[in-house]
């Protein structure tokens, strides 16, 4: 039997984990209206991220992205059955109040949006609502966990429609969970010590060979083949944003990427989704970008 | 005794792994081929539009209810208790109509009123801790309908012959009373 982490038997973590856990198998798509969030949910989706802009429209614009309108959150609110989970900046504890306030389902502390503060993250212990948070790695997504984030996501490169950086965050976490679990007792706090994280975590992940949360993919999804390629990675579900509502039909975009989900290891039902679906999102090539245009950096 | 669990999207995994605590054999259903052979199935938690969208879709709907109306044991958790309602309100939505009951859809609220309770039940001579999220309430159990618990009064566990159905979810607790109760049922084929 694993050694339980403190935190394991709260009522309020396990019912916060408890809903990450129900999504899983599933695809969680980024709406900007109602209209978009019922073509979601009739599509299949398993809950919906409520946005003023989706990432890519953010990445053109420019200018603050900052927590959306309570109005059309709570718009997206009225028009489903499903959860609905809405972006705070990252260290934005307010804005996180506010959404509680608004009983969103889940809190995406994302950095999509411009950061708030450039040191800490949210306290999230205290929240009612649960917390999603993005991580390149394993270190920092254990961080996050620590400050009470109850799924992880992979960072990718949001807005980009380019699925590169996204496979690259989740090998980085699935590689270095798996080297944990070859490690002896004795070479645990060096490598908690490496990681920036806390050493009860690191051994409670080189014993499970797993987080001790829900690891979802997010960032660059834009084909059911991308889909089908993250899940087999380890991703036990895809957040898709620009990706569906930025292509020619989202409509059966969003279909067949739940499609892709379901059956990511039936690579005759990924065909089948892959097939008529007009045009994807055009996508941008990550190297030709600057640095400073990398939302990914965001977060530490 | 193999037993299937609806593994189109949700907590599939955390039935799985209880299950194969106790004893069972398990099989993963994501097609109709999935279903031959099962001797019990397993409705897990998840969103019920996702579950009865693809349920539909991958022509599992039709296969999954013949085998019920043939003996095969069911059991659903939340979204698993929806699907196999007769009717479902909040809003009304299709379903599997397999235990006549209605069943109202998030009626605690949002996530904030997901909460973890206990309750005395009749399937075990020790209170039964009970996690909701998101739970929808069994307004109308018929008369051919057992209740086993109950919340503040409302039903949450609920056997109609060989389905079984609870508004709360067992795979997320520590205690496998429930999923041993099934198992049970699946055993004595009664």
């Amino acid at each position: 039997m694993p050694e339980e982490l403190t935190f394991s038997t709260d009522p309020q973590w396990r019912v916060k984990v408890g809903l990450a856990e129900m999504l899983k198998g599933g695809v969680i798509m980024d709406v900007t209206n109602a209209e978009q969030a019922t073509i979601a949910e009739k599509a299949g989706a398993c809950a919906v991220m409520a946005l003023e802009r989706v990432p890519a429209d953010i990445r053109k614009e420019g200018g603050v992205a900052r927590m959306a309108s309570p109005k059309i959150i709570r718009e997206i609110m009225d028009a489903v059955t499903i959860p609905v989970m809405a972006k705070v900046r990252i260290g934005h504890f307010a804005e996180a109040q506010v959404l509680e306030a608004l009983e969103v389902d889940f809190i995406d502390e994302s950095e999509v949006l411009t950061p708030a503060d450039e040191e800490n993250h949210v306290w999230k212990h205290p929240f009612k609502v649960p917390f999603v948070c993005g991580a390149r790695n394993l270190g920092e997504a254990l961080r996050r966990i620590t400050e009470g984030a109850a799924m992880i996501r992979t960072k990718g490169e949001a807005g980009s429609g380019n699925i590169v950086e996204a496979v690259r965050h989740m090998r980085a976490i699935v590689g270095e969970m798996r080297r944990l679990t070859q490690l002896g007792e004795e070479e645990l706090i060096s490598a908690a010590k490496e990681l920036g994280a806390p050493y009860d975590l690191v051994r409670w992940v080189a014993r499970n060979g797993k987080l001790p949360v829900p690891n979802f993919s997010a960032g660059g999804i834009a084909t059911p083949a991308d889909a089908a390629l993250v899940v087999q990675l380890g991703a036990e579900a895809v957040f898709v944003g620009s990706g569906i509502f930025k292509s020619s039909d989202p409509d059966r975009r969003a279909r067949a990427i739940v499609k892709a989900t379901t059956h990511a290891k039936d690579p005759k039902a990924v065909l089948e989704a892959s097939e008529e679906l007009g045009e994807a999102m055009k996508g941008l090539d990550i190297r030709q970008l600057d640095e400073k245009e990398l939302l990914q950096t965001r977060g530490w | 005794m193999k037993i299937g669990i609806l593994a189109i999207q949700g907590d599939f995994d955390a039935h799985r792994k209880r299950l194969e605590e106790l004893g069972a054999e398990t099989v993963l259903v994501k097609t109709a081929s999935d279903l031959v052979g099962l001797d019990g199935l397993i409705l897990p938690g998840g969103e019920s539009t996702t579950h009865m969208k693809l349920l539909e879709e991958e022509g599992l709907l039709a296969p999954l209810v013949e085998q019920v109306r043939q003996g095969m044991a069911v059991f659903g958790t939340c979204a698993g208790a929806i699907l196999l309602a007769r009717e479902v309100k909040n809003p009304a939505q299709h379903s599997l109509s397999l235990v006549d009951m209605t069943v109202i859809r998030n009626a605690y609220g949002r996530q904030l009123d997901s909460c973890v309770t206990t309750a005395s039940t009749t399937i075990s001579d020790h209170p039964l801790e009970m996690v909701f999220i998101r739970a929808p309430v069994i307004e109308r159990a018929g008369e051919s309908v057992e209740v086993l618990a109950r919340r503040d009064g409302d039903p949450v566990l609920v056997r109609q012959g060989r389905i079984l159905a609870a508004t709360f979810h067992p795979e997320l607790s520590s205690d496998p009373a429930v999923h041993a109760y099934f198992l049970k049922m699946v055993r004595n084929g009664h």
